[in-house]
């Protein structure tokens, strides 16, 4: 990768997923009737919203694996259910490969989804505890191929199957009969089972144990090479972003605060935020390398600051920080980072 | 006298299907102001090695051999009443979810007064200038204001603080945390961490971490046993585990790691899984994926061999020591 900022021309050409200007809002405040409040004798509607992404752009480049990171309640979760079309946004909008998807109806929303697919966190809620692990794998492919014979159908399922390393005579057994790391592996499948470009992996190793994490991330890596997939990969696990990820996201409070090619990122954090959660990853080698402090704690994404959402546990904050809302801007190493502080050359 | 000694431990589980051993074979001691480090995957016995320490084991499980020696008393044979009196005074525990761990309903205040009023004769004043000076003690902000709040009002953080601090009430000599982390994000997780370092240091207490997470052991503990199927494979000083481990499932799970393995490189994992308790092989339990497996560690339980300050159950480590042991004599008699 070149030093230079990648024009927006050069994005264009060979981004995947668009992700423009992106917001969502949750109301808080109940049903109507619950809205109704009594202010000074009048009758009035008062809602409340939890402001749960503010103006994220991002495009995913095809066969990178581009990570979001950031800590519970910044959104990311958020950001991979809005781009699968799960959640629909209060604004901005999602495109896929130019096309905008995000105000599509159900019916004109089957072919997108057929390429994009996702895995989920948790594969004990995540399967269906009544079907067995050949139903599960056939229902997708079925779905998305009407026209397929049955043993069209049952060769792809044995193909996935044996491509994540289950065996495919156990297709008749129910998700309970398996491990943690190898139901994980079945969601794994039932992704690849349409054959999609891109995949959407909401924390899928968190719940898994260690050498079981190493297993099932060889297994996205593999798939990755062998089926030229795109991946927008979520997760708080900043090892595993520094090894899996081509470029990464950091999200505070429902913002974009960098987002930097992983080679950079780790070596040279330029964000005040992503230097505090990298100096805050525990470290195997020796001696206790302080690691930055932040005073407070993560402000409510129902009443957001003013001016740049880090700014009330930022070292670094001025009178600007407070006012004004930070904008991506270009930096060296070919990142962006949305900081006044990095702009104006303070820190 | 250690402060703790555990003996020969045996835990098993009384199930419809037949008793499974959950822990056999642990023996460790604790000293005052000493940090030990539990390490183990989902399934290992970690955290019921925490819960039988105390004594806290519910059916169907229950200690079937062994002692737990607090102060040269067996935890293990107490009255239920003597038991009382030195868990979370004597003996705190700290576990991985606050909001399990606090009681809903109650304020933070009223929780707090009740723990110190459960275990010493003092006045509710007394009680709650206590309370606040633990709560300032853990770094709570405005305690005054906290102290007349309720948990769901606090953050994640804010809570295993407040847990933490009513570990510390009654000044115990031992705190264990079962995976205090565990819930948190890194950024909270560095700060619980530190905080729990300096309290133990400042306070001499000592700190049982059970963790599944080899940094934070190896940031915070002196010592770690690591665990695998019930029993204890490898035990000695951290920094000499993770620099230089000798059982290879230590070395599979440090290898597994992803920042030991080359960016965009596969990691090297460690095939299959922990076997469930009811099905746990003969011989050394890792040998089915171990690949340095031997003939003799499907058949026989491997016993602790020392290696620098380690003891390790490993036959591969036995054959290799034996072997070093004779090349020196061989060394020594030309």
């Amino acid at each position: 990768m070149t030093t230079t900022v990648p024009t927006t021309v050069t994005t264009a050409a060979e981004s995947l997923v668009q992700i423009e200007n992106l917001y969502k809002r949750f109301s808080i405040s109940g049903d109507f009737l619950e809205q109704l409040k009594l202010r000074g004798g009048k009758l009035v509607r008062e809602q409340e919203h939890v402001h749960a992404i503010n103006g994220v752009t991002l495009d995913v480049r095809k066969g990178e694996a581009l990570c979001v990171v950031g800590e519970s309640g910044c959104g990311k979760s958020t950001v991979a259910r809005t781009v699968m079309g799960l959640l629909s946004p209060s604004g901005g909008s999602i495109g896929y490969q130019g096309k905008r998807i995000d105000n599509l109806s159900d019916r004109q929303l089957i072919p997108y989804r057929r390429k994009m697919q996702m895995i989920f966190q948790n594969p004990y809620a995540s399967l269906n505890p009544r079907m067995t692990i050949a139903q599960t794998l056939e229902e997708p492919v079925r779905f998305h191929n009407p026209k397929a014979s049955a043993a069209e159908v049952r060769d792809k399922v044995y193909e996935v199957m044996q491509s994540v390393g289950i065996d495919p005579s156990w297709g008749k057994r129910y998700a309970h009969e398996f491990s943690g790391g190898q139901r994980q592996r079945i969601s794994i499948a039932r992704a690849l089972a349409v054959d999609p470009e891109f995949i959407v992996a909401d924390e899928p190793i968190s719940a898994l144990d260690v050498s079981i994490q190493a297993q099932v991330l060889n297994l996205m890596m593999d798939a990755q090479e062998k089926r030229n997939l795109t991946y927008l990969f979520i997760t708080h696990d900043l090892a595993v972003v520094e090894h899996f990820g081509t470029r990464v996201a950091v999200m505070y409070l429902g913002s974009l605060c960098e987002l930097a090619p992983t080679k950079t990122l780790f070596p040279s954090p330029r964000h005040p935020y992503t230097q505090a959660l990298l100096s805050a990853i525990p470290r195997l080698e020796t001696g206790r390398p302080g690691h930055i402090k932040l005073k407070g704690e993560v402000p409510t994404p129902v009443n957001l600051p003013s001016g740049c959402v880090f700014h009330g546990r930022c070292p670094h904050a001025d009178e600007r920080c407070k006012r004004e809302i930070p904008q991506l801007i270009a930096t060296d190493e070919g990142g962006q980072v949305a900081c006044h502080a990095v702009e104006e050359g303070r820190i | 006298m250690a402060l703790l000694e555990v003996n020969n431990l045996e835990v098993r589980f009384g199930l419809r299907s037949g008793e499974v051993s959950a822990l056999r074979d642990i023996n460790f001691t604790l000293e005052r102001g000493e940090r030990l480090g539990i390490v183990g995957e989902s399934g290992a016995g970690k955290s019921v090695l925490g819960f039988s320490i105390l004594n806290l084991l519910s059916r169907p499980g229950y200690i079937a051999g062994g002692e737990i020696l607090f102060e040269g008393r067996n935890l293990a044979a107490m009255s239920a009443r003597e038991l009382r009196s030195i868990r979370g005074n004597r003996i705190s525990m700290i576990f991985q979810d606050p909001m399990m761990t606090l009681n809903p309903v109650l304020t933070i205040g009223q929780q707090m007064v009740e723990c110190l009023r459960a275990h010493r004769k003092i006045s509710q004043q007394d009680a709650k200038r206590i309370a606040l000076q633990k709560l300032k003690q853990v770094y709570i902000p405005s305690p005054e204001k906290r102290f007349d709040q309720y948990p769901h009002e606090l953050s994640g953080g804010m809570r295993q603080r407040i847990v933490i601090a009513i570990g510390l009430l009654m000044d115990p000599d031992i705190i264990i945390a079962d995976e205090p982390t565990t819930a948190l994000d890194v950024t909270i997780q560095a700060e619980i961490m530190d905080l729990m370092l300096e309290l133990c240091e400042r306070n001499n207490v000592a700190l049982i971490l059970i963790t599944h997470d080899l940094g934070v052991v190896s940031q915070v503990t002196k010592q770690a046993m690591v665990m695998y199927a019930g029993r204890i494979i490898e035990q000695g000083p951290t920094r000499e585990i993770i620099n230089d481990a000798q059982h290879p499932y230590t070395q599979g799970l440090m290898n597994a790691l992803p920042q030991m393995a080359i960016p965009g490189q596969r990691l090297n994992q460690i095939r299959g899984s922990m076997p469930p308790l009811q099905k746990i092989p003969a011989g050394c339990a890792f040998n089915p994926r171990c690949e340095y497996v031997m003939e003799v560690c499907r058949s026989q339980l491997p016993e602790f061999t020392s290696s620098g300050g380690c003891r390790v159950a490993c036959h591969l480590v036995a054959k290799m020591k034996l072997e070093e042991a004779a090349a020196q004599r061989v060394e020594e008699a030309n």
